[in-house]
């Protein structure tokens, strides 16, 4: 297993940048979500992680040793890192045991510790009994598991997903994430993942990379993007709730910010002194009839267990929890509590693009 | 933990290595091209234009280009009829047995012209065994009807209706089926919709058809060598092939200018159909995919067994009639049960030293060709799909130039690129060399397709698998690119297989004694008067070729999509 660190990395196709100076440093046997919409970049990372693009700057290294960057470029042949393709790629004319043990072909292990290897993975993988299938005669989750073994059988220093779950529906999904989670328990490998799926990346990973646009937006462990997101974009991207702006009126104290928002004051945690936004998370907002600030229903939906409500206040729409039905268009008392806030000069140029479009 | 390679290591190297196999591509390929178009300004000698002009002045390359035009344009038409009613009948129509049909109709494609032109002299004429059989044989002395202009056209047409067929059909497959159902929702009837919103949708492929069967008929030698020169009708292929048998290659700058006048009006043919494509062009919007099956109604069995009669009439029949003739003692004897022998099979097979050989000299060159093919154009096409330089570009571009001239263009560029081999006092003329180049010039594009197309549906992602499990490029070719294509290969191998062993317009330009091929001396038995010899090794090769195409139709489900010529 092996640390990944990449050094002002960037790539650009044909002058289209799709990868910005990239920062950032990954632990050994740490598991790490690449979390982004479509065309963010994180696939590029990915496949200049793989080796199979060349940065056009900076520099990777995998467990201290640059594999690209400073005039070397360490074929992905030579990088002993693992991928799982969204496709999966396993090889159509290869059965099930010769897939897996193609990489241990390839690196001359004899017969019979190759036999033993291969048998391992599928084991772990639960695919002991279809060593001798076709590839076309897997189901989807069961192809995923033998590129995972495929993966695994030769140890490498890291292992590479590539939203590996966009092919699979719903239900497999769930099972698979379970798989994927044993997985890094009992190799304890260094794991990058991608997806553009914010429930996969908090519920598995240990940190998770908010990408926009080529950048990391923020690189935190799930809790921490959840509670305390750095930006407009992570706070709107992951989990649900409102980001609305908010101005500073009193002094800190120990328990933070005051801050007014939506005309209230309110306390708010934050990490910088002028703050320009808050992100109110559905658990911070308690319905009251006796709240001063009051919101309109727009809609209502059953979770199960619970209501979502989305309710109207001052042009801005919050998101709430609540046990009982509501009606559309019936008003409401909104109580906020614990909130953060965050400064981002970039998110009030966005909302008065939004206001001059309007 | 593994040792990093630096950027010169392993498999790198391979990947600089492997661009240099477009050269020796590009040689071959386009070399011989290259070289016949200088002969045409007078390389070598100074640069004039005599040639061109005298040889343009005389008056038998007028007569010659007449009849050209005369047999390509008439053939064509007809070509267009057959095709393209078959086309739309299966096409469109709720006819049973397509399958059938259309492998029967691709037959006559895959059969070489001058076996197609032995087949149909014996169904017709005084000699004719089958219509002696039936008693229908016109008195002794009566002229061959096939040996004149519109045998010429009649076989031409026949030869080359597939072409249409399989061009058109592709093009109706493009046609939403939405477009014909929002026509029948209008209320027109069958007729109307195929008239006015059908026909005029594949005009284009119709047009492109025909430029392809015009171009092929244009540059077809079998079937004017074998009906014309003994009715003294010269087109431009078999113009060239007399003039360059009587005198020598010392009338090879002569035949070279012949030769581009072909290219020239092959040329001009693919512009003119380019030009009016254009102007009809139009964009397709929707879903094509759903095929059309207009019903017949009470028409459809009547139509069914017309088609099935024609297909009888053009394949079974001939091949009945060359059969029949086969089996007899001597030409001129009728077939009865006491007279039927298979001495002329043995003759061929077992016996005769020239006819061995020029199975010998097929088998060899088909399958060398096949192989040498078969193991430039896997790397290649990989090349050109992976690794896409300008260089590979303009040679995919280019690449289809020797398979589109007519054959003897090809085998004259050849004589005059091999004939002073450069650099040496070697000469391949009037060996076996020269005629398996100018083989793989031309088959090159029939193995390359089928391979880019099934390299080209391959996963990128499968071959990232392999680098990311630690296979270098060598190794990925082999184990994962190589048997993924494999199918496809082997197709385009038995196509090339197919053609080669056949193959009559190159060979019978560049062969000398020894070095016969099949076509060839099927060629020179018949004009030496040993048609039932002809005819025994030409019933043989239809066998061979219908097992060859019935087995690549069994492996028809394993190759993808437009490998298989009559499968598109």
């Amino acid at each position: 297993m092996a640390e990944l660190t990449f050094t002002d990395l960037s790539k650009t196709f044909g002058g289209t940048p799709a990868l910005d100076a990239i920062n950032a440093q990954i632990a050994s046997g740490e598991f790490v979500a690449l979390l982004g919409p479509s065309g963010c970049g994180k696939t590029t990372l990915l496949r200049l992680t793989a080796g199979f693009e060349h940065p056009s700057a900076g520099e990777i290294r995998i467990g201290g040793e640059t594999v690209a960057g400073a005039g070397r470029f360490v074929s992905p042949e030579d990088r002993e890192i693992g991928i799982v393709f969204q496709s999966y790629a396993l090889w159509p004319h290869k059965s099930v045991f010769d897939n897996v043990a193609y990489p241990l072909e390839v690196r001359r292990i004899p017969r019979a510790a190759r036999q033993a290897r291969v048998a391992e993975a599928l084991s772990l993988t639960g695919l002991g009994a279809f060593a001798d299938r076709m590839p076309s005669q897997l189901s989807g989750g069961q192809r995923q598991r033998v590129a995972l073994a495929r993966c695994l059988v030769f140890e490498p220093r890291a292992v590479l997903l590539d939203e590996p779950l966009a092919n699979l529906d719903l239900a497999l999904r769930a099972s698979m994430q379970d798989v994927f989670r044993m997985f890094h328990r009992r190799t304890g490998a260094t794991m990058l993942y991608v997806t553009h799926d914010q429930s996969e990346a908090l519920a598995l990973a240990d940190r998770v990379a908010v990408m926009k646009a080529g950048k990391i937006r923020q690189f935190a462990a799930p809790e921490i993007l959840y509670r305390e997101p750095a930006d407009c974009f992570v706070a709107g991207f992951v989990g649900d709730g409102a980001v609305v702006s908010a101005r500073i009126t009193g002094r800190a104290d120990h328990a933070g910010l005051m801050l007014n928002v939506l005309g209230q004051d309110v306390v708010s945690r934050s990490a910088d002194p002028e703050p320009s936004h808050v992100s109110i998370r559905p658990e911070s907002i308690t319905l009251a009839d006796d709240a001063p600030l009051r919101a309109r229903v727009t809609s209502c939906t059953y979770l199960g267990g619970r209501f979502r409500l989305e309710l109207d206040t001052a042009g801005e729409t919050l998101v709430a929890f609540s046990c009982q039905r509501a009606a559309i268009g019936e008003t409401v008392g909104v109580r906020l509590h614990d909130l953060w806030a965050f400064r981002d000069p970039e998110g009030d140029v966005v909302l008065q693009k939004a206001l001059a479009d309007a | 933990m593994s040792k990093a390679v630096p950027a010169s290591g392993g498999s790198r190297s391979l990947d600089r290595l492997l661009p240099l196999l477009l050269l020796p591509v590009a040689l071959i390929a386009l070399g011989p091209v290259l070289r016949l178009l200088l002969e045409g300004i007078g390389f070598g000698s100074g640069f004039t234009t005599d040639h061109l002009t005298s040889v343009l002045a005389r008056p038998s390359t007028a007569t010659a280009l007449r009849h050209s035009l005369i047999t390509a344009g008439g053939g064509t038409l007809l070509s267009v009829l057959i095709g393209a009613g078959f086309a739309f009948l299966v096409a469109l129509s709720d006819i049973r047995g397509k399958g059938a049909l259309v492998f029967c109709l691709m037959i006559p494609m895959m059969i070489p012209p001058q076996i197609t032109a032995l087949a149909w002299m014996q169904m017709a004429g005084p000699s004719s065994t089958i219509l002696k059989m039936l008693g229908l044989a016109p008195p002794l002395g009566s002229p061959q009807p096939l040996h004149s202009a519109g045998g010429i056209i009649l076989l031409l047409g026949i030869q080359h209706a597939s072409l249409v067929f399989l061009t058109l059909r592709a093009g109706l497959r493009m046609i939403p089926a939405e477009l014909v159902e929002a026509a029948r929702m209008s209320g027109a009837g069958p007729l109307r919709v195929w008239a006015q919103t059908v026909l005029p949708l594949s005009m284009p492929s119709l047009i492109a058809g025909g430029a392809m069967a015009f171009v092929t008929a244009l540059g077809n030698f079998g079937i004017p060598a074998m009906l014309g020169i003994p009715a003294g009708y010269a087109t431009l292929p078999t113009l060239i092939y007399q003039r360059l048998v009587g005198m020598g290659p010392s009338v090879l700058s002569e035949v070279a200018v012949l030769s581009l006048l072909i290219g020239a009006v092959a040329i001009c043919g693919v512009l003119l159909s380019r030009l009016v494509l254009k102007r009809q062009g139009f964009g397709l919007v929707g879903l094509s995919g759903a095929p059309l099956a207009l019903s017949l109604g009470r028409a459809r069995l009547p139509v069914e067994i017309a088609m099935w009669v024609f297909i009888f009439a053009i394949l079974a029949l001939p091949l009945l009639a060359l059969l029949a003739t086969s089996l007899i003692p001597a030409y001129g004897v009728p077939l009865t049960f006491d007279t039927a022998t298979f001495n002329a099979w043995i003759e061929v097979l077992f016996v005769q030293p020239v006819t061995r050989r020029a199975y010998a000299n097929s088998l060899f060159l088909a399958i060398t060709a096949a192989a040498i093919l078969l193991a430039i154009c896997l790397p290649l096409a990989w090349l050109m799909e992976r690794r896409a330089y300008r260089v590979s570009k303009l040679l995919d571009a280019l690449i289809d130039l020797p398979y589109a001239l007519p054959g003897v263009v090809l085998s004259i560029a050849c004589i005059l690129t091999f004939i002073n081999l450069p650099f040496t006092d070697l000469t391949l003329y009037g060996t076996i060399w020269i005629i398996l180049m100018a083989y793989l010039a031309r088959f090159f594009v029939v193995m390359l397709r089928p391979i880019q197309a099934s390299i080209a549906q391959l996963d990128p992602a499968m071959e990232e698998a392999a680098a990311s499990v630690g296979a270098r490029l060598g190794r990925r070719l082999r184990d994962i690119v190589l048997p993924l294509a494999a199918p496809s290969a082997a197709a385009g191998a038995i196509l090339v297989f197919l053609t080669a062993v056949n193959e009559l317009t190159v060979s019978a330009l560049l062969w000398s004694s020894g070095t016969e091929t099949l076509g060839v001396v099927i060629y020179n038995l018949e004009d030496s008067g040993e048609t039932v010899m002809a005819s025994a090794l030409a019933m043989s090769i239809v066998c061979l070729i219908i097992a060859l195409m019935g087995l690549v139709q069994a492996g028809a489900r394993r190759f993808p999509k437009g490998v298989i010529p009559w499968q598109s």
